[in-house]
């Protein structure tokens, strides 16, 4: 049995605009490490809310939540930014990419930040990165002028530069083609089943979600 | 390099165009401050010396307008005395035991200088001319020590007049009204009728036309006996300090001490002087308004930056950026503005300056100036740049907060 490295205990989460209203609720969830895992569910079930909720990004819920044996509930706002910047990488829909920096500079920006590595190394490693990507080549390019596939490529690399305990996507695959969509989720497979990464992957693909180690529906912000 | 900084700069080299726009809305309100706190400054430094010329740092006299007590409040000083038509009395205008006083200011180690002075109204007669005007009987070493007499004359020698009783040293306009020169005798006629004829043996020149066209020096004790007055008569003691900043404060405590009216520099100059405060108060107006145009210039570029760049700061702080990173990114893309900025200010401020250093200037009798007045002190380049930066600092400092605040989440959901 592996260790267990997510964990929540009765997440629930209100919103009050325009009137309140609870999203989550009562969200049982346990992740274990090497974990490949997907969250379906119709539209507005609340998997994006219960993906910013697993990322800190969003601490404002009842409950708890643990990560690698850490409580994260009640920390503070600057430990939360230093423990996801170190241990949590995050994919969004939309290529989210500092347009103005390469694409090598897109996937330094987290590690330069954690500063561990001195920049040459983190220079190196990040390379590798875009390498495993299959994106090397486009490393020099200012993130704006790459296709769509790129960006996503280079958004994942920028998440795994850290070597985080935990990958997130928030429908990953959801604006690529089919092509790039392979090319996304073969990645993923190939971390969890080659390196021992954790991720957790929204997606509305079907497929794609069949492919992954374990589904989780979500319905009326509820596990199924 | 700090990520922060590198991201700031970043920002600032995308939008080269933006970024220069928000610097020169610094450099124009340094520049401006620069170029006018120079020739403000050189002005009111310009008067200053002029009136320094002319003026010791403090003069002792009697000040005979002072309201006079009656004998009614000599007797009961406590008391509400009023006395009806109280008539000034035929004061003479001497300072007792004036040499005394003298020689124990001389002891004092704040005072340099003590020289005697008596001075009266004469005509100058010198053939068919007769110009009014004054003389002024001194100790003309002391004079020397305190006005530098020596480097203003023209012609003739201060050693000449020490040898000289009837010596006469005149002004270079005087000089040149009467067509008199060295050697030439002058009849000098008193206001109670009395002539004497005086050697001319010296010319000096101040700058000053208004003391240039109507004084002469000459020995106290031929002044005296020029007056009818024994050897002690002497209306005037002018005194120099150690630091003439501290003139008024010292005046005060000598006043105090002697009973006589002691008036330092700048209160016996204050019409001239008051322009001074006039300017310095023009000056900071119209560059703390320049500069408060550029904070509001910085605060909407800031903001405008901010507004389109939400997306940059979302990713930014969803990879693990703190708030106050966040707002260090924008405060320095906010100080770099600022101190460029400010650096290109101080440099436009310095070739203005000295394009106006160029420009003439008529001082009129007022020689030793053929150009304007400019100070280049380095003190207001300093407080130039401490100005710029500090600008920008406040006028960015609200965006950028506002950007560190930023809720990653809305504008991810957002999309
Ligand atoms: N900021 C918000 N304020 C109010 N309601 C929200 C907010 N964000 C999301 N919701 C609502 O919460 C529900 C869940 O949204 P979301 O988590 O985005 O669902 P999903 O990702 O599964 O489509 C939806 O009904 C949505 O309208
Ligand atoms: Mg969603």
């Amino acid at each position: 049995m592996k260790q267990i490295l997510l964990k929540t205990e009765g997440i629930s989460k209100y919103f009050h605009d325009p009137q309140t209203f609870q999203v989550l609720k009562s969200i049982d969830l346990e992740v274990r490490r090497g974990e490949f895992l997907s969250l379906v569910g119709k539209s507005g079930s609340g998997k994006s809310t219960l993906m910013y909720l697993l990322s800190t990004m969003d601490m404002d819920f009842e409950g708890k939540l643990q990560i690698n044996n850490i409580e994260l509930t009640g920390k503070k706002p600057d430990y939360l930014a230093r423990f996801r910047n170190e241990h949590i990488g995050f994919v969004f829909q939309f290529h989210f990419l500092l347009p103005e920096f390469t694409a090598l500079e897109n996937v330094m920006i987290p590690a330069l930040k954690l500063a561990k590595f001195p920049e040459s190394e983190i220079k190196k490693r990040a390379m590798e990165k875009l390498d495993i990507l299959g994106i090397a080549d486009q490393a020099d390019k200012v993130s704006s002028k790459l296709s769509g596939g790129q960006q996503q490529r280079v958004a994942i690399a920028r998440a795994l530069i850290n070597n985080p305990l935990l990958i997130m996507g928030d429908e990953p695959t959801g604006n690529l083609d089919s092509v790039n969509s392979k090319i996304v989720f073969d990645t993923f497979r190939k971390l969890t089943q080659e390196l021992g990464q954790t991720i957790i992957a929204v997606t509305h693909d079907d497929d794609f979600a069949a492919k992954t180690d374990r589904i989780i529906e979500m319905k009326d912000g509820r596990i199924l | 390099m700090n990520v922060n900084f590198k991201i700031a700069k970043t920002h600032l080299l995308a939008k080269p165009k933006q970024t220069l726009v928000a610097m020169l809305g610094v450099t124009f309100g340094i520049g401006m401050f620069i170029t006018m706190v120079s020739l403000m400054t050189g002005l009111n430094n310009f008067t200053e010396d002029l009136t320094k010329i002319a003026s010791a740092d403090i003069r002792m006299y009697k000040d005979i307008t002072e309201p006079r007590p009656t004998l009614l409040d000599k007797i009961n000083p406590k008391a509400v005395n009023l006395v009806h038509s109280v008539k000034p009395k035929n004061e003479s205008e001497k300072i007792r035991n004036a040499l005394q006083i003298a020689d124990l200011l001389r002891r004092d180690p704040e005072i340099l200088g003590v020289a005697p002075r008596l001075t009266s109204q004469v005509f100058y007669n010198f053939g068919p001319v007769k110009l009014n005007g004054s003389v002024a009987g001194v100790d003309i070493l002391e004079e020397d020590k305190l006005f530098d007499l020596n480097s203003k004359m023209k012609e003739g020698s201060l050693s000449a007049l020490m040898t000289t009783s009837n010596g006469l040293i005149i002004g270079s306009g005087l000089a040149k009204k009467l067509s008199a020169k060295l050697g030439d005798l002058l009849i000098l006629t008193t206001p109670q009728g009395i002539t004497y004829s005086m050697k001319v043996v010296g010319v000096f020149q101040l700058g000053l036309g208004e003391i240039d066209n109507v004084r002469s020096y000459a020995n106290l004790a031929t002044v005296q006996k020029l007056l009818g007055k024994d050897a002690g008569y002497i209306t005037d003691l002018n005194i120099k300090t150690t630091n003439y900043r501290e003139a008024r404060g010292k005046a005060e405590k000598i006043q105090a001490m002697y009973g006589y009216k002691a008036e330092d520099w700048e209160t016996a100059n204050s019409t001239l002087l008051a322009g001074a405060i006039i300017r310095d108060i023009m000056t900071y107006s119209v560059s703390i308004t320049l500069l408060i145009v550029a904070g509001f210039g910085i605060y909407n570029i800031l903001n405008m930056t901010i507004y389109s760049k939400m997306k940059d700061i979302a990713i930014l702080k969803a990879t693990g950026f703190a708030a106050k990173d966040v707002t260090g990114i924008f405060m320095t893309q906010s100080l770099i503005i600022g101190l460029f900025g400010s650096l290109m200010g101080l440099v436009v401020g310095y070739i203005l300056s000295l394009l106006l250093a160029q420009v003439p200037f008529d001082g009129g009798d007022l020689l030793s100036i053929d150009a304007l007045p400019i100070s280049f002190d380095p003190k207001f380049y300093l407080i130039g740049i401490v100005f710029g930066v500090a600008t920008t600092a406040v006028a960015g400092w609200m965006p950028a907060r506002k950007a560190g605040k930023i809720d990653p989440i809305e504008i991810i959901r957002g999309i």
